[in-house]
């Protein structure tokens, strides 16, 4: 094999997602592009969970159906998982709780107490199995438990050792030289981004799927001395957070579609009072409460539109890590470079991805210093929080600053800060605000918001956003047509989509929602959409489905 | 603007508004703590939205004229970044025993270091007159022509279940007693919250009636929950009855800090983790 699609699933508890994280290390291990796909539904013991995770000779972040090796640790994976086997797919079960009349019979509970484990180390035991299978070395697969197995390491050191030589049945996957890259999900990208970009405190509420940046940025408050902290609702998230940035630090919130509903109020005073906000909005399947562990792209407009009354922000919308990584540190300065909130919109494709990202681009986006995008107050004259200047952006100070008094405001305000309600000085200030929007979209020109992908000169385009665009980068790669992914959805770069979609007699354009909420974006700016591909069913887009579906279209 | 303490924004508060009081007080309080030492450009005043609010416009001191309901955790984040500066938000009835009871109750539970001085006029003014949780039972505003709410919520009696630190009643016709519990509270390490009862001229003028039930309880002890708790039952914002002034219950206790304060993080520390963290995955 030169690829490798591996699933395995179990159920909750039984350490499915840590599972299928060691397999993609596994494969980063052999010099391979990893990415896993977690599939689980909201609830903490039983039920069903499965990692889908594939290997590639080339980058990739999305899944691919055609299953190479099946590895169930109980009956129900091999009852739902088996029709998406390749025919010669190698199948290897949990032979103490599995019936099965194929595949390899590996005894992961005996093994198990054998060794005297936890029963969550079954898992540890199928993994063994699976780099037997794979012909891997059981130098490198020890190394892989070790790194990522840090509690009990020895222990689980000799279940997986057990498996490893009980599993017979190959299906060989070639070791390729260096690894290429380091596992991050979508959440670690966006949290290392931020501290990246200086990031000082990070306030939230639990909300699937962004909670997994909650929890990073709790693990690295130490190391760090980033102020993070949950406090009793998504309301109170954002206002703290905006009080923090009126004190001068750079706050980031995370929330999915529910509470970043009740988060809008605090996104207009961000708007009036000009705080700088980022705010990272996973998005899921809703409305409502809807689905919280499965996926959707359906906040787009919401996140464009939220907030009572009219100001500038930005929305910005990576597809993978790497994306998310670079974006989120954009997102923070652009937040505090033009004084406006900025909203992060990832998906819980992306956000509980794992992506493979060379770690020299990680490295070399750290700026040597903290980034300071800010117009400061320079003390020659009176101090005006929201001093009209050429370019709508006023000095920023904070408190305590000698001689200043520092005035926010979440009402219609003259220069400094005071309320008022006269008609010339409403208009002034919204004129003041609005000022900004075109430096805005300078500033998104400069840092290439659109990128293209495939073969550029072709006349069929497939335009995605989000964590669609990993999967139709590579659907246009294997096709030869052209694909499209504006980054930065809002302002919306234009001349950049123009550009890059001019040529086109035919586009599609896949989303999950479904009303094809960019596509009536890019309509409203004379980009036609001749073909919506919308997907709502809470589930990622698989890269061989798509590439069928798309030779149908295409004829 | 002013070098004084007073903008020149033009006041509209009601003639005879118990707001006037308050400013007056907090002003001066202001003024004895830059005479201690105390920067002024270290003082940062949060508000709400409502007739109180304005006092964000009429102070020349740093502030943030927040959200209805919300000052409270404004002045949260605030204190998360900048220990160092002294928060005192003024909110309203309504605006914070109402839309923004959640907040104040949690900010009192973990003990951050603010003082809330609650504008208590029992109701809304800025709206004309409506219902607020400390309405008297008889009160009919324009919503509730014949309809209670039902008896009145007890603030104090409240913040004190839920671990307030230093809880205070104050009446904005006692200006001296007023200026000494405001005072009390910000100097008072953790949170710190003073439920100011003030007429309002338009829709609640309960001056009569306020003068004439307000009293100093000379023996209380501050120091002893139990006795707290009895002197905030004596009173339930019903009509009728003493209403006992002064300090009910203080008491010191660790303060609420997270992290590092923003001014004293190294940037090098988050570059640092970053670098060791991709380190790790290597």
């Amino acid at each position: 094999m030169d690829g490798c699609s591996v699933l395995i699933g179990g159920k909750a508890g039984s350490g499915i997602n840590r599972a299928g994280q060691t397999i993609a290390r596994m494969f980063t291990q052999l010099g391979y592009y990893a990415y896993m796909h977690y599939d689980y539904p909201s609830l903490i013991r039983g039920g069903h969970n499965f990692s889908l995770i594939r290997a590639s000779t080339y980058p990739v972040g999305t899944h691919r159906s055609g299953i190479d090796i099946l590895l169930a640790m109980d009956s129900p994976t091999l009852s739902l998982h088996r029709h998406h086997c390749k025919r010669d797919a190698l199948v290897i079960y949990n032979s103490d709780t599995v019936r099965s009349d194929t595949g390899s019979a590996i005894p992961l509970k005996s093994i198990v107490a054998r060794n005297d484990g936890m029963h969550v180390m079954e898992n540890t035991a199928m993994i063994g199995a699976l780099a037997s299978a794979i012909g891997m070395d059981w130098d490198d697969c020890g190394y892989v438990i070790s790194q990522e197995m840090r509690k009990f390491t020895q222990k689980n050191l000799a279940i997986a050792r057990d498996a490893f030589r009980m599993q017979s049945e190959k299906k060989e996957l070639k070791r390729l030289s260096q690894s290429p890259g380091i596992l991050l999900s979508g959440n670690d990208a966006v949290s290392l981004g931020l501290l990246s970009a200086g990031l000082d405190g990070y306030i939230a509420y639990p909300m699937s799927p962004s909670t997994g940046i909650l929890h990073f940025m709790a693990d690295a408050s130490g190391e760090t001395g980033i102020q993070v902290f949950q406090p009793e609702s998504e309301i109170a998230a954002i206002t703290m957070a905006e009080g923090m940035a009126y004190a001068g630090a750079k706050a980031a919130v995370g929330t999915s579609g529910g509470g970043f509903c009740l988060m809008t109020e605090a996104l207009s005073m961000a708007g009036m009072a000009e705080i700088p906000i980022t705010i990272v909005l996973a998005q899921r399947s809703g409305p409502s409460t809807g689905t919280p562990t499965y996926t959707a792209q359906s906040d787009l407009h919401f996140a464009i539109h939220a907030g009572h009354g009219e100001f500038p922000r930005f929305v910005i919308a990576p597809g993978d890590a790497e994306q998310a990584y670079v974006w989120a540190g954009h997102a923070l300065s652009l937040s505090w470079q033009f004084q406006v909130p900025s909203i992060l919109l990832t998906d819980n494709t992306l956000s509980e991805g794992v992506y493979t990202v060379p770690p020299d681009m990680l490295q070399k986006r750290i700026p040597a210093s903290r980034p300071v995008s800010v117009h400061l107050w320079e003390g020659t004259e009176e101090y005006q929080r929201y001093r009209d200047t050429e370019d709508g952006i006023s000095p920023y100070a904070s408190p305590p600053l000698f001689g200043a008094v520092i005035k926010g405001n979440s009402k219609s305000h003259d220069e400094w800060g005071i309320s008022v309600d006269d008609g010339m000085q409403l208009a002034s200030m919204t004129r003041k605000q609005m000022k900004k929007i075109p430096s805005m979209k300078d500033s998104v020109s400069q840092l290439k918001p659109v990128l293209i992908g495939g073969n550029p000169d072709s006349d069929i385009c497939l335009i995605s956003w989000g964590s669609n665009a990993p999967l139709c980068r590579e659907a246009a790669q294997v096709m030869g047509i052209k694909s499209v992914q504006p980054i930065v959805v809002h302002p919306f770069p234009a001349s950049e989509m123009t550009a890059a979609t001019c040529c086109s007699v035919m586009t599609f354009l896949l989303e999950d929602n479904y009303s094809g909420q960019l596509a009536d974006i890019c309509e409203a700016h004379g980009i036609p959409v001749d073909i919506r591909l919308p997907r709502f069913d809470g589930r990622p887009s698989a890269i061989d489905q798509l590439i069928e579906d798309l030779w149908g279209l295409v004829g | 603007m002013t070098k004084g303490l007073i903008t020149d924004a033009q006041n509209t508060w009601c003639p005879g508004c118990g707001n006037f009081a308050i400013q007056h007080a907090l002003k001066d309080v202001i003024l004895r703590l830059e005479s201690e030492g105390v920067p002024r450009e270290n003082i940062v005043l949060v508000v709400g939205i409502g007739c109180h609010a304005k006092m964000a416009d009429y102070l020349n001191v740093n502030s943030l004229y927040a959200l209805h309901g919300r000052a409270v955790s404004f002045a949260t984040g605030i204190c998360i970044a900048r220990p160092d500066l002294f928060v005192i938000c003024c909110v309203g009835d309504g605006d914070a025993y109402a839309e923004g009871i959640a907040h104040l109750l949690f900010a009192a539970k973990r003990n951050v270091n603010m003082t809330v001085l609650v504008h208590n006029n029992r109701v809304y003014g800025l709206t004309k007159g409506q219902v607020t949780p400390t309405s008297p039972l008889e009160y009919h505003g324009k919503s509730n022509p014949d309809s209670r709410e039902g008896i009145a919520l007890n603030p104090p009696e409240l913040l004190l279940s839920v671990g307030c630190s230093y809880i205070a009643r104050g009446y904005s016709r006692r200006q001296e007693e007023l200026k000494g519990l405001i005072y009390d509270g910000i100097v008072h390490p953790g949170f710190s919250c003073i439920d100011i009862l003030q007429i309002c001229a338009s829709f609640l003028d309960k001056t009569k009636e306020y003068d004439r039930q307000v009293y100093v309880p000379l023996d209380h002890n501050p120091e002893d929950f139990d006795a707290a708790c009895r002197l905030v039952r004596e009173y339930s914002y019903e009509d009728s009855g003493n209403i006992p002034l002064g300090v009910v219950f203080h008491e010191e206790r660790d303060i609420f800090h997270v992290g590092t304060p923003f001014s004293r993080q190294r940037y090098t520390d988050k570059k640092g983790f970053i670098l060791r963290f991709i380190e790790e995955r290597k």
